[in-house]
């Protein structure tokens, strides 16, 4: 019997025993440090500056998703999101307000592991990257390609470059406040659970929301 | 006059029977939805957390939906066969009790959540289909969410949801196998029982 949709539930781990380490002590730092101070942001500054601070983000990852359509050869996405970053970069004032998407232009968050994985580079072995997260080869050379030429890198000094990097952890972090119950009370094991969850998400992403039906991948 | 009367009432509960039957996959979660979050916008004790609530209106409103011996059976892939049909019915039911009890904590925050369907692509004689719907929260970007489904003798029922391209019953899979490929079918139910009282 074959689900429709369904893919091979098989990961490529051959590092489990080195990943599970890291997968748990990520998830205590994210219980003990991460999650609390993720949940005293959102207790004190108020919902209008968060939101301001995801969409100059988020305006930021438009302008890498326009950079890797181009490259994926995806030329309405591409428009999209180019127009996205110049829209909100000017009339939403340097990307705090998201008029783009009021306007109906679509994001599309391409990332360079889904260029690399369009063009046809397979998963590689699954990793779990320390304070990152869930990974695998493919996908750490699309953060390194990123981190490679992201603007939060040159800002000086290395003070105010952790902060930068410290909000945008942040950030990313408020929005999942509440996933963690979810994931504890669905998952027989949290590890396989993540793993699988991870390795389906990106396959579908790199496809753009179809995969093929039967992929070694 | 009354025979009429009691005829045309009769045609129109049989009409409206009949209507139900035919119900398409997409209509039914259509109703199914705006149903449940009616609800939910209407009971206060739901939105203040009232976990006892939540769960009647999953299992009540939602559950009946789902296939679940199906969806067991699809999790557990090749395993499927070496459970006899005793445990298959076991594994089933503590399966529904799991993924009842992590909807339902999940539900409470939905109820701003907007649901759009994406157009059916079925021909009339299909009774495997998958219905497209996007659901968009407050403020975020819309994240897609597919119901596969089956026509039963009874109607549409749900087999499997894939959320954001993540499938649910794909999902379970290397859990399930892992489970019985360390302690055995009897080693997946035990675990399974465990967790739903924990």
């Amino acid at each position: 019997m074959h689900a429709a949709g369904a893919a091979r539930a098989q990961v490529y781990d051959p590092l489990e025993s080195v990943n599970r380490v890291i997968f748990n002590v990520n998830d205590a730092l994210d219980r003990n440090v991460v999650r609390p101070i993720a949940q005293g942001y959102v207790d004190i500054v108020p919902r209008l500056v968060r939101t301001g601070v995801s969409n100059v983000f988020g305006n930021l990852g438009d302008a890498f998703s326009a950079i890797n359509n181009l490259l994926q050869g995806k030329k309405d996405p591409f428009g999209s999101d180019l127009s996205r970053v110049l829209v909100n970069s000017t009339f939403g004032l340097g990307g705090i307000f998201d008029i783009a998407t009021e306007a109906g232009l679509e994001k599309y968050g391409e990332d360079f592991g889904q260029t690399l994985g369009w063009w046809g580079v397979g998963n590689g072995p699954y990793l779990v990257l320390p304070l990152l997260g869930p990974s695998n080869v493919r996908d750490t050379g699309g953060l390194v390609a990123h981190a490679l030429i992201d603007p939060v890198g040159e800002v000086r000094p290395p003070s105010a470059e952790y902060g930068v990097l410290g909000l945008r952890v942040l950030d990313a972090r408020a929005g999942l406040l509440g996933t963690e119950d979810l994931l504890q009370g669905a998952a027989l094991d949290k590890y396989t659970f993540v793993r699988s969850a991870y390795t389906q998400r990106r396959r579908s992403l790199v496809y753009d929301g179809k995969p093929p039906k039967d992929d070694d991948n | 006059m009354k025979r009429l009367l009691m005829l045309m009432l009769l045609s129109l509960g049989l009409a409206a029977f009949a209507a139900h039957a035919q119900e398409g996959p997409d209509a039914l979660i259509k109703r199914v939805a705006s149903d449940v979050i009616a609800t939910l916008k209407a009971d206060k004790e739901i939105q203040s957390g009232n976990k006892k609530k939540l769960h009647d209106l999953v299992d009540g409103k939602i559950a009946g939906n789902f296939d679940f011996l199906r969806m067991t059976a699809l999790a557990m892939g090749r395993n499927w066969s070496k459970a006899t049909p005793e445990q298959q019915k076991a594994l089933a039911v503590e399966f529904k009790t799991l993924l009842i009890r992590t909807y339902s904590g999940a539900l409470s925050n939905y109820q701003n959540h907007v649901m759009d369907f994406k157009p059916l692509r079925m021909q009339p004689a299909d009774t495997d289909v998958t219905v497209r719907t996007t659901v968009t929260a407050p403020g975020g970007q819309p994240i897609g969410i597919d119901y596969s489904m089956e026509k039963k003798g009874e109607g549409w029922k749900a087999y499997d949801v894939i959320v954001g391209g993540v499938s649910l019953v794909t999902n379970y899979r290397e859990e399930f196998n892992n489970a019985i490929r360390d302690s055995g079918v009897d080693g997946l139910l035990k675990t399974l029982v465990a967790k739903n009282k924990s």
